[in-house]
């Protein structure tokens, strides 16, 4: 199988990642990479800088990785754990600005098409207002 | 500078955190998501566990350690916010520093990276309308030889007045900004928590300059 563009779904609450994940696995099954992180170190809401390097790490592909967040800080902290991953990678990992849900279902649907980082952030975006 | 200082600032660092964390948390559930107590308090308190090692360290090298574990561990935006503050600072030119000039360029440097991971510049109700004004009272103060109680007592001062300047102002950034003219009328926040870091760094450095005026 060709490579497809990963996924990082990154909600501040585990129970909105791992239902986001659901639905994505239910659309597109097991063709694209997909990992969710969810919730602050100590299990409460929130977001992992680590946690989401891990997520990434998880569904690395030579073709990059879309992440989809919910709130401010999920956000930030993800841009953060970009940062602190080998400069090389970087580039290959966009944010996409959508609604966490429709987006990830949206990128997820591009990324199995074959879709490129760049096609599979802009289907995601076409969300947004 | 007596050796211990990075250990008394970082005491007075995690302690102001920790006896304010249910007013900062309180303050965010007016205009924002109402964890920012409890998220800075997670991050200081690990930041304090660290506390032996850090005390062993450069200034610079403490700095950078200490924002990599508020990075890792406050689980908000104030994580990688502050994180990068104290990253940059402890990156900066002329570090550690020794003069007033080096501590203005130390503090710019994290202010800079403050914007940078924030998307944000003062007047925006955050905790860059704190910094900056702060920042920007240490650069005028730049040719000054040394600490004194009144440009101490100055920089707390204008950290107030940022502090109380996000009152009137509309948020366009973070979570508040859902809010819009609704988060007028509320303290922010981020504000409150840099004004409390401002005030006790300060407080820190006020003792060593009253024990050498006592001491000369």
């Amino acid at each position: 199988m060709s490579q497809r563009v990963g996924i990082v779904i990154v909600s501040h609450s585990a129970e909105v990642a791992r239902g986001t994940l659901d639905m994505v696995r239910q659309m597109v099954g097991d063709e694209v990479p997909v990992a969710c992180s969810g919730g602050n170190a100590d299990g409460g809401l929130g977001t992992d800088v680590a946690a989401i390097q891990d997520a990434i790490r998880q569904v690395w592909s030579d073709k990059g990785v879309a992440i989809l967040v919910d709130l401010g800080g999920a956000e930030t902290n993800s841009e953060m754990a970009i940062e602190l991953l080998p400069e090389a990678q970087q580039s290959r990992i966009a944010i996409c600005n959508a609604p966490i849900v429709e987006g990830a279902v949206m990128a997820a649907t591009e990324a199995a098409g074959g879709g490129s980082l760049d096609e599979v952030r802009a289907t995601a975006e076409e969300l947004s207002p | 500078m007596p050796n211990d200082l990075t250990a008394r600032l970082l005491d007075a660092s995690v302690a102001t955190i920790a006896a304010h964390a249910e007013e900062l948390t309180s303050l965010d559930q007016a205009i924002g998501d109402g964890d920012h107590g409890i998220n800075m308090k997670r991050g200081f308190d690990a930041v304090a566990e660290t506390r032996d090692a850090l005390a062993g360290l450069a200034l610079p090298e403490a700095l950078q350690k200490a924002g990599m574990t508020l990075v890792m561990k406050v689980g908000g935006a104030s994580g990688p916010l502050y994180g990068s503050l104290l990253m940059a600072m402890g990156k900066a030119k002329g570090m550690p520093p020794a003069t007033i000039e080096d501590v203005a360029t130390m503090l710019e440097a994290g202010i800079e990276a403050v914007k940078k991971r924030g998307k944000s510049e003062a007047g925006e109700k955050t905790m860059l309308d704190v910094l900056v004004p702060v920042g920007d009272c240490l650069a005028r103060f730049r040719k000054v030889d040394g600490l004194d109680a009144r440009l101490l007592g100055e920089l707390r001062t204008i950290a107030d007045a940022g502090l109380e300047a996000t009152r009137e102002l509309q948020a366009t950034k973070g979570r508040a900004s859902f809010l819009g003219e609704r988060s007028v009328g509320h303290l922010d926040p981020g504000a409150r928590s840099s004004q409390l870091l401002v005030h006790a760094v300060c407080e820190v450095l006020e003792q060593d300059v009253l024990e050498q005026e006592v001491g000369a």
